[in-house]
């Protein structure tokens, strides 16, 4: 009975790990390429539906002896993480072309990271976690190298060592709370931390750091960034997209799970927070700084996303002494995730959308761009004006909302630090705009999306207006789910 | 109402978008309606003030956002008093002007109109908005229209000149936002009504830096030397009509947040900063003056003596009494009149002469009686003489603050002396003057569209001239709270 509840709340994971196998089986006898798409994006879908069904039936609660739970924040990230897998699924079908071989594998791949990334959001036992963590990661490691050009196989071998690199070195935290607790399960780590004294503190803030600097890789901040702009670059761009967005996404959930469950005791947390103040500020920085001079877009947005985890490290260090406990950076956090997840994808659809047809990621040669398609440009613009944080976008509230959070937490000076940069970030986000729009295109020829790419963008662009004018949905909902850490 | 004023724009720019493109040109009639029926909405909104009344009427509230982990609640708040019902009165007008001398647009006229009609709805907004987050959201989004219409139907180094504008904007709203969250979070609320009614006394920040943080946006719109360099380029490289707009009502979203914000939340501050005001104020006048007299293009020379008239605006609030700020008020009112309509003449000028340089021009009185007198008339009233607009208010400045700083009163009169001085010559070297045979083919303002501009702004610049009563009764209403909370 209790592993049947338990497998229940494992549902929405399950039934993307099923739908691979059966993808890949049944791509060995019948390869039919709308037979795969059709069941990944039937997976996906399954799994929006199961999870949809939890919320309904009140299934929150824990599973497998405490290693995975159900709450408010796992359900968000199953909701999230379903719906970028979705739309990096719709945004391939035309870019899949160029790897016609491997196409059931390639969506199996994306179900399997989609089931480790929404795992990384609900586990609560740092051998789960490790697990998840490396399910998501080795996907991602093939998905990367997929194209097989020069290019695409170098991003993937860089990603697979510096990415084996940080797994060692997340597990080399994870040791250290074990052998300081004596348990892997994060409320057990929890009261020893609550326990710590100070012959144990230096041991308590190597783990820190370690598991700070290996889930950094996963955050792409600085210095764990390296990675990002060949990776970004030579990655398939859908693939891209979902490094920038779900992996990212991933990363924050699980560092706000182990930090808040397990290190959230104020004998420790003043510490990393002020880390993570310092790592924002860093990363705001050379993110917004580097990205200026990029002439790629792939790469500009590569530096761009480790902009924008500058600002969302700003909702990790904004912990409120006074009340709340963690709620409220974390729902800044939360919010961000869910905005960022509409603008950066809209941002990457617009760029297949371009480089399907002119076969070029180079930002001169989006000149005109308005003149040849028009409402991709305006949705390009959209989404580059929402990360710049100009109003009636969603980017605008997400970063309000994460500041004003930094501000109640008494962290003025990075949020001075935050807005100086969002200053920055309008010069290389709006040059894109002026190409598009002010330059003479190279050529009259039309440049149209297909239907599935046009779709995308159009939830893009909608979701991104809908936040814009009215946020409160999303930030109920991210409240809702923040409240986890609130007690 | 106020919605209705504010937001009515917007329907202009969803039935110009619906025009297809081969009636594009009707876009310049859709405009015209909308701008029209605007500005009735705002006349009929000027006679049904109570002007027996202090404080704000024809409240709208509603709910917006509202959270009760990060205190952030925001709400639709719009509401007017004496002082933004001037400001609203005179969007209204020259939004109409502007759209009027933009008749003869041939450049993508859709994009041109629609992006005008949103200017006109962010202006009315800032202008109503008494939640602070809502006034900093309809701040921000003004600036994507000027980018545009500067950037793409403008001369010269217009791309260039665009991004100084939204550079020195965006930098100063920048500071801006840290200030309003800081205020925000020690007041508990972001309603502009209640902020100004608390004693504010501990914050995140001393009192200090948070005025600071707040003039630093408002100076630069102002602009207030030494952060004016953007206004030269902006105003030179822009189109007439938003040049127009950009002299005539967009300097005085500065002058406006100053009283608004800056000394009505904050009145202890300003008590202490007056004299810095003072200061500033007379170091703009004569420093725009001095550099007035110097400028060879006819454009550059409004636009530098709109640096030297907004310092009127700073020296009439360093007064800090109700005359002083009620002449602030004016001159922000008849400065956005005059100057307008300055650029408007120097717009039809340079249609017809191609060239805005004062050495070519020559004469022009022969070919172009109307222009002339029309300049001229807006020259005699931008020097402050009697029975025109400008006279009032430079008048009611300099009594509002004599009694307090009088050596400095009497610095800003000489600025007076430079006016006349830089207008006269221009008047002179322009239209009198030797007549010169290369000008003889150029005709006088005969379109209905330019006459109904000039006639109405003209009308505008005697009527408060002769009878000042009909505007200073009502900014009047709308300075005295703050002058009571600066007592």
């Amino acid at each position: 009975m209790d592993e049947l509840a338990s497998v229940d709340r494992l549902g929405p994971e399950l039934i993307l790990l099923a739908f691979a196998g059966i993808i890949v089986l049944t791509d060995l006898v019948v390869q039919r390429r709308w037979l795969v798409v059709g069941s990944s994006l039937l997976a996906v879908a399954g799994s929006l539906l199961w999870a949809g069904t939890l919320v309904a039936r009140d299934m929150r609660g824990t599973a497998f002896d405490g290693m995975l739970v159900v709450d408010n924040f796992s359900l968000f990230f199953n909701f999230l993480f379903a719906g970028i897998a979705a739309v990096v699924i719709l945004v391939s079908i035309d870019y899949g072309g160029r790897f016609s071989r491997y196409q059931g594998e390639y969506y199996a791949l994306i179900l399997v990271s989609a089931a480790g990334m929404m795992l990384l959001a609900g586990t609560v036992d740092l051998i789960a976690i490790f697990v998840a963590l490396e399910l998501t990661s080795i996907s991602l490691y093939i998905l990367v190298g997929f194209l097989k050009d020069e290019r695409s196989s170098e991003a993937g071998l860089k990603y697979l060592l510096l990415g084996a690199l940080s797994a060692a070195v997340t597990l080399y935290g994870m040791a250290l709370l074990f052998g300081l607790s004596g348990s892997t399960s994060l409320a057990d780590i929890g009261k020893a931390v609550a326990a710590a004294n100070d012959d144990t503190r230096a041991a308590l803030v190597m783990a820190m750091v370690f598991l700070a600097a290996g889930l950094g890789f996963k955050m792409a901040v600085v210095p764990f960034q390296m990675w990002v702009p060949d990776v970004y670059q030579g990655a398939p761009t859908p693939i891209t997209a979902y490094l920038s967005v779900g992996s990212k996404a991933a990363g924050f959930a699980v560092v706000m799970r182990i930090f808040f469950e397990a290190l959230g005791d104020r004998y420790i947390s003043d510490d990393w927070s002020n880390m993570f103040a310092a790592i924002a500020a860093i990363s705001m920085t050379v993110g917004n700084v580097v990205a200026i001079s990029q002439t790629n877009i792939k790469r500009m947005l590569g530096y761009s996303s480790i902009a924008q985890a500058g600002y969302l490290l700003v909702g990790l260090a904004a912990i409120s002494a006074a009340e709340g406990g963690f709620s409220l950076g974390a729902s800044g956090v939360i919010f961000f995730l869910g905005t960022y997840a509409f603008t950066n994808l809209g941002a990457f659809i617009a760029v297949i959308a371009i480089s399907n047809r002119i076969n070029s990621d180079e930002i001169g040669d989006y000149a005109g761009m308005f003149r040849r398609a028009p409402l991709l440009a305006l949705g390009l613009t959209l989404c580059l004006i929402s990360l710049t944080g100009i109003p009636l976008t969603a980017g605008f509230f997400a970063k309000v909302y994460i500041f004003n959070a930094a501000v109640q937490s008494h962290l003025v000076w990075l949020v001075i630090v935050g807005v100086l940069n969002s200053v920055v970030s309008a010069y290389y986000y709006l040059r894109v705009v002026l190409q598009m729009f002010l330059e003479a295109p190279p050529s009259e020829e039309r440049v149209s999306a297909g239907p599935s790419l046009g779709l995308a963008m159009a939830i893009a662009s909608a979701g991104i207006l809908f936040i814009g004018v009215l946020p409160f949905p999303l930030l109920e909902v991210s409240e809702t789910a923040a409240r986890v850490f609130g007690s | 109402m106020l919605s209705f004023i504010v937001f009515f724009p917007l329907l202009g720019i969803a039935i110009i978008a619906l025009l297809p493109r081969e009636r594009e040109r009707y876009s310049r009639w859709v405009a015209a309606g909308t701008a029209f029926v605007v500005l009735v909405a705002a006349l009929a909104l000027f006679a049904a003030f109570d002007r027996g009344q202090t404080g704000f009427q024809f409240v709208q509230r509603h709910s917006w956002i509202s959270s009760d982990i990060g205190h952030f609640d925001i709400q639709y708040l719009l509401g007017v008093d004496g002082l933004s019902l001037a400001m609203v009165v005179l969007t209204a007008l020259l939004a109409q002007v502007a759209v009027l001398i933009s008749w003869k647009i041939e450049l993508r006229p859709k994009e041109y109109f629609a992006w005008l009609l949103l200017m006109e709805t962010s202006l009315l907004g800032v202008f109503t908005a008494l939640d602070f987050l809502l006034f900093f959201i309809f701040w921000e989004i003004e600036l994507i229209p000027m980018y545009f219409l500067i950037s793409i139907w403008g001369t010269g180094r217009k791309v260039y000149s665009a991004w100084k504008y939204v550079f020195f904007t965006f930098f100063g709203s920048a500071f801006m936002l840290v200030g309003l969250l800081v205020l925000a979070f020690a007041g508990n609320t972001f309603d502009i009504r209640v902020l100004g009614q608390m004693e504010i006394r501990d914050a995140l920040l001393p009192t200090q830096v948070i005025f600071f943080l707040l003039l630093f946006g408002f100076a630069i719109k102002l602009p207030v030397f030494p952060f004016h360099t953007w206004l030269p380029d902006a105003h030179t490289d822009a189109p007439t009509a938003v040049s127009v707009m950009l002299a005539g009502v967009l300097l005085k979203m500065g002058g406006y947040g100053i009283l608004r914000i800056c000394l009505t939340i904050l009145p202890d501050v300003a008590r202490e900063a007056s004299i810095w005001l003072a200061a500033f104020g007379v170091v703009n006048i004569l420093y725009g003056a001095l550099v007035t007299l110097v400028q060879t293009d006819l454009k550059r020379l409004i636009a530098y003596s709109s640096i030297s008239h907004m310092g009127y605006v700073l020296v009439g609030i360093s007064g800090l009494g109700l005359v002083g700020l009620t002449g602030a008020g004016m001159q922000m009112f008849t400065h956005g009149v005059i100057t307008g309509l300055l650029f408007v003449m120097v717009g039809l000028v340079y249609d017809r002469a191609h060239t805005r340089r004062i050495g070519e021009l020559s004469g022009l009185a022969h070919q172009m009686p109307m222009i002339a007198v029309v300049m001229i008339i807006a020259g005699l009233a931008s020097l402050g003489l009697p029975s025109m607009a400008g006279f009032v208010s430079e008048v009611l400045v300099f009594l509002g603050t004599f009694g307090k700083y009088g050596g400095l009163t009497v610095m800003a009169v000489i600025g007076i002396l430079l006016t006349a001085g830089y207008i006269l010559w221009m008047v002179q070297r322009v239209f009198l003057g030797e007549r010169l045979a290369r000008w003889e083919g150029l005709g006088d303002a005969t379109a209905w569209w330019e006459r109904t501009a000039m006639v109405a702004m003209v009308g505008v610049i005697f009527l408060i001239g002769i009878y000042p009563a009909v505007l200073a009764d009502v900014i009047e209403t709308g300075v005295q709270p703050i002058v009571g909370r600066l007592a």
